[in-house]
């Protein structure tokens, strides 16, 4: 992550302009791997180390959770410049101020916690 | 070997990033990072008030590994592997950050004025922080995962949720960019 400037609050805001293929690279590509080896465990019934069938769980349906929850994610993913993995990267980088964003993080998750029967899920 | 001490390329990361979410899968576990925050909630007492974070949250240790992974290989990559930390963004993404007041965008890994030292100083820089935070907590909580869950474990399995939950953070991510930012910065 921090080899690749994945955690770089530059490199999100200059995706977030369109104006470098770096990230969706880096997102295409492992989506590229991702869905062809996914397609290829399925396909060929492949087993996990422990010998069992890999499993995968599907999400819950629904449209809105996803869509709300989505935007103010991606709301906070510009603004902050990290999403949750990056935020641990850049601790061990040594940014003390971005345990600010994860006191915040660790805030907003306690505050779904506490509406999400009131949500629309 | 002086490549590694180089900006890595996308068609390095990607692939790396996705051998993690099979390595994952292979030992029975699904690539995700934002859970751990349910999982730091609960261990700090929350399952005591709210019900949402009442889980057994020993069942959640390995993801806590992946953690400390990551916090490690920020370390190993920041101060071991890294001569120079900049990053090589486009210029007309620099031009529009100075109009913005972000001075040598690029010269350094994160804007000083947000992650730097002088941040702590700052009431306008805590505030971005603390609220980029609480935007991330919550909508990654409410959207049910973030870019590893959904954009790259979601959607490499095709899972429609996922997509919307995908298109939600390019909303999400757009509007703060380009209709937010003018007015913060």
């Amino acid at each position: 992550m921090y080899k690749s400037e994945a955690a770089s609050w530059f490199r999100i805001y200059e995706m977030f302009q369109f104006q470098s293929f770096h990230m969706y690279g880096i997102i295409g590509s492992a989506l590229f791997l991702g869905v062809l080896g996914v397609f290829l465990i399925k396909k060929n019934n492949v087993k996990s180390f422990y010998g069992e069938p890999i499993k995968f769980t599907p999400k819950d349906k629904s449209f809105s959770r996803y869509m709300y929850g989505g935007i103010i994610f991606g709301l906070g993913w510009a603004l902050a410049g990290s999403c949750p993995g990056p935020i641990y990267t850049l601790i061990g980088a040594g940014y003390a101020s971005i345990l600010v964003v994860l006191v915040g993080a660790l805030g907003g998750t306690f505050i779904y916690g506490l509406l999400r029967k009131k949500l629309p899920h | 070997m002086n490549w590694i001490f180089e900006p890595w390329p996308w068609y390095v990361a990607g692939p790396l990033i996705a051998l993690i979410m099979f390595l994952l899968l292979f030992v029975d576990k699904q690539f995700g990072m934002s859970s751990n925050l349910r999982t730091m909630c609960t261990i700090g007492g929350a399952g005591k008030k709210v019900d949402f974070f009442d889980f057994d949250w020993k069942s959640q240790r390995w993801n806590l590994i992946v953690v400390l992974g990551a916090i490690i290989g920020g370390f190993l990559g920041a101060h071991v592997l890294t001569n120079d930390p900049s990053v090589a963004i486009n210029p007309d993404t620099i031009a529009t950050l100075e109009g913005l007041g972000f001075e040598n965008a690029g010269d350094t890994y994160l804007p000083e004025q947000l992650f730097g030292m002088e941040a702590f100083s700052s009431v306008k820089s805590l505030l971005i922080l603390l609220g980029g935070g609480l935007l991330i907590g919550f909508g990654s909580r409410y959207a049910g995962g973030c870019t590893s869950g959904h954009a790259i474990s979601g959607l490499s399995n095709l899972q429609l949720p996922s997509l919307i939950a995908v298109i939600g953070f390019f909303i999400g991510g757009l509007v703060m960019i380009h209709l937010l930012f003018p007015l913060i910065f």
